[in-house]
């Protein structure tokens, strides 16, 4: 079924930049039926600039919720209403079908689409969406999101955006580190920045506009905030000893970070208007990866004040700690779900190194992966998905996202070099 | 319509944004990190360790033809030795170890104009952040010895790379034990 997927991503991709392939890993039973009708092309050159219909499909086959029937085994291929017929579908157990239709206007083009519902007869959405030859990739994901929202009664992520970190090695042993910004399919990356020294921890503005990261530029760490679109930036902080870890409030008026300049590791928070630098945290132990819950009165961070890393929330009002782990050997790095009911964090019994989800209320953990060199979990911002990295058996860096039950997982393979820390932008661009 | 309007008003930024940007996927070949676009360049502050080999090196000055010069080049000498290791998720310096840090105390303290600074890293396993952790941890350890020794902490910086920076590839305790380390890079060398 994912066969052609495969096939038609490959024989459209734009080859200019080295794009992320999808594998599909382990599939989903229940999943919905849908087919994705090619779209037709009316247009005076001879073709569509894109395969608008393989990339919603591949979005729509890449969440785990929907089964998307192949090209070959259509009966027909309609792109208006009136050339449907209901019983073919049926017969195929099909149960949503997109039809629709590119046309060139006024320099751009005009992407049609309607979704329908098969056993009633019924359209359920149809919009004319304005685009460009550059730009259809982008409006493809945007009737993904439609299609996915009109079945699943939740918003589609396939609009959004993803930064992470990649390092490509030459032969002379120098190293190339890049923080790259993709759409979530992993296709368009486009380096934000790049550096002959490590860069980490890339973590978005609740507006999806900034990223803050840390650089290694001059040789020691500092912290950055840089505008994804005009490449404008500025140095957060850059005290003696680590600069780390940093990032954005729910709100997008305050930062964590990590500092060690009062001796160990310790979690802060600078309010970005004030400049004003506000020590969280107290103690002896490697305090960092700190992550804010989505209501932003607290903090959860990995700490090994215990003798291992573990995970910790602390209240921001009553300054209270309180210990969230107990299982295992090796807990941190933690995500919270968009709804703050559960995190995922990178977990281990002693030799492999896998993401887990805990629901908060009961404690109970949930291992999802079975690699052994997981890190970086980060939601998707409906909180289906969990983006994370991982390693491919020839060592490579690889990004990969599971789906909550643990069901679902795709691998982002890069095609040059390791590819690291994802995090997924929570706004729509 | 209103979800019309709203993907309408979506696309415009980002046809906009595609067209203004399409210079900028090509890699900047400049030494340090640039934006890709508003660029601006730094100068790094200090040198790192980049030129520096810091794996054992043969040489056919044997220690008996009497070795002249300065004492960190001389391959007889416990100075060269520059990379002292640790156990996962440890700090702690072991007998050898110490020794290599007393040789470096005192070359230190009777150089006073040579500085060094350490290099804290980990191995893959565990979560990028706490190993930056670590590797501060690491380089800490080694520089509190220094200064029980009396060398001057003006002499004596650190740096943690965490895991960003291994010097073996493989996924395996032989080369994570070796990335687990310390290494001393001496200024201006």
């Amino acid at each position: 079924m994912f066969a052609w997927l495969l096939v038609v991503m490959f024989s459209t991709n734009i080859t200019v930049q080295a794009a992320l392939t999808i594998e599909i890993t382990q599939s989903a039973a229940g999943a919905m039926p849908v087919a994705v009708v090619p779209f037709s092309w009316q247009g005076e050159m001879g073709e569509a600039p894109l395969d608008v219909a393989a990339v919603i499909g591949a979005d729509l086959g890449r969440s785990g919720r929907f089964s998307v029937l192949s090209r070959r085994d259509m009966l027909a291929k309609p792109h208006q209403a009136d050339q449907i017929r209901y019983q073919n579908w049926r017969l195929l157990n099909v149960e949503s079908l997109v039809i629709g239709t590119v046309r060139e206007s006024g320099g751009g083009y005009i992407v049609q689409f309607q979704l329908f519902d098969v056993f009633r007869g019924t359209q359920l959405i149809g919009y004319s969406i304005r685009s460009s030859a550059s730009g259809m990739r982008r409006t493809a994901h945007q009737i993904s999101d439609l299609v996915y929202e009109a079945l699943q009664g939740e918003p589609g992520v396939f609009a959004t955006r993803i930064a992470y970190v990649t390092e490509l090695r030459a032969t002379d042993g120098s190293r190339r580190y890049s923080i790259q910004v993709a759409d979530a399919d992993g296709y368009n990356p486009k380096p934000v920045l790049n550096s002959k020294r490590p860069l980490m921890s890339p973590s978005w503005s609740p507006d999806g506009r900034k990223l803050a990261y840390v650089s290694f530029e001059t040789g020691r760490p500092a912290i950055y905030i840089q505008e994804v679109d005009s490449g404008e930036r500025e140095k957060i902080t850059s005290f003696k000893g680590v600069n780390g870890a940093p990032v954005w409030s729910p709100n997008g008026k305050r930062l964590a970070l990590v500092l060690s300049k009062a001796g160990s590791l310790d979690i802060y928070i600078l309010d970005l208007a004030s400049k004003k630098l506000e020590r969280i945290t107290r103690s002896y132990a490697i305090d960092t990866e700190p992550v804010w819950s989505p209501d932003g009165s607290g903090l959860v961070f990995t700490s090994d004040r215990g003798g291992r890393p573990q995970l910790y929330r602390i209240d921001l009002a009553e300054r209270q700690v309180k210990r969230l782990t107990f299982e295992g050997k090796y807990n941190a790095r933690a995500s919270f779900s968009p709804d703050g009911q559960s995190l995922a964090f990178v977990h281990s019994e002693g030799s492999l190194f896998r993401i887990a989800l805990m629901d908060l209320k009961t404690g109970a953990i949930q291992v999802l992966t079975d690699t052994g060199l997981d890190e970086s979990p980060s939601f998707a911002p409906n909180g289906s998905m969990i983006i994370y990295a991982t390693e491919s058996k020839s060592g490579k860096g690889v990004l990969s996202a599971v789906s909550i039950d643990g069901r679902v997982r795709q691998r982002l393979a890069l095609q040059i070099g390791d590819a690291r820390e994802p995090a997924w932008a929570s706004h729509k661009k | 319509m209103n979800v019309l309007s709203k993907v309408l008003v979506a696309i415009i930024p980002v046809v906009l944004i595609a067209g203004c940007s399409t210079q900028d996927t090509k890699m900047s070949d400049a030494d340090d990190a640039v934006g890709s676009q508003g660029s601006m360049s730094m100068t790094p502050a200090t040198q790192d360790g980049d030129s520096v080999d810091t794996s054992a090196v043969t040489s056919a000055v044997s220690s008996d033809s009497g070795f002249s010069g300065d004492a960190l080049d001389n391959p007889a000498s416990l100075l060269s030795k520059r990379v002292i290791y640790f156990d996962f998720d440890k700090s702690d310096i072991d007998e050898a170890s110490r020794e290599i840090i007393s040789a470096h105390a005192a070359y230190l303290t009777d150089n006073p104009r040579a500085s060094v600074v350490l290099e804290g890293h980990a191995d893959e396993r565990g979560t990028r952040e706490y190993n930056i952790g670590l590797g501060e941890r690491r380089y800490k350890a080694v520089a509190r010895m220094m200064a029980l020794q009396g060398t001057s902490t003006r002499q004596v910086e650190g740096v943690s790379y965490g895991e960003e920076r291994p010097v073996a590839m493989g996924s395996d305790e032989s080369s994570w034990r070796l990335n687990r380390r310390v290494e001393f890079v001496y200024q201006g060398r």
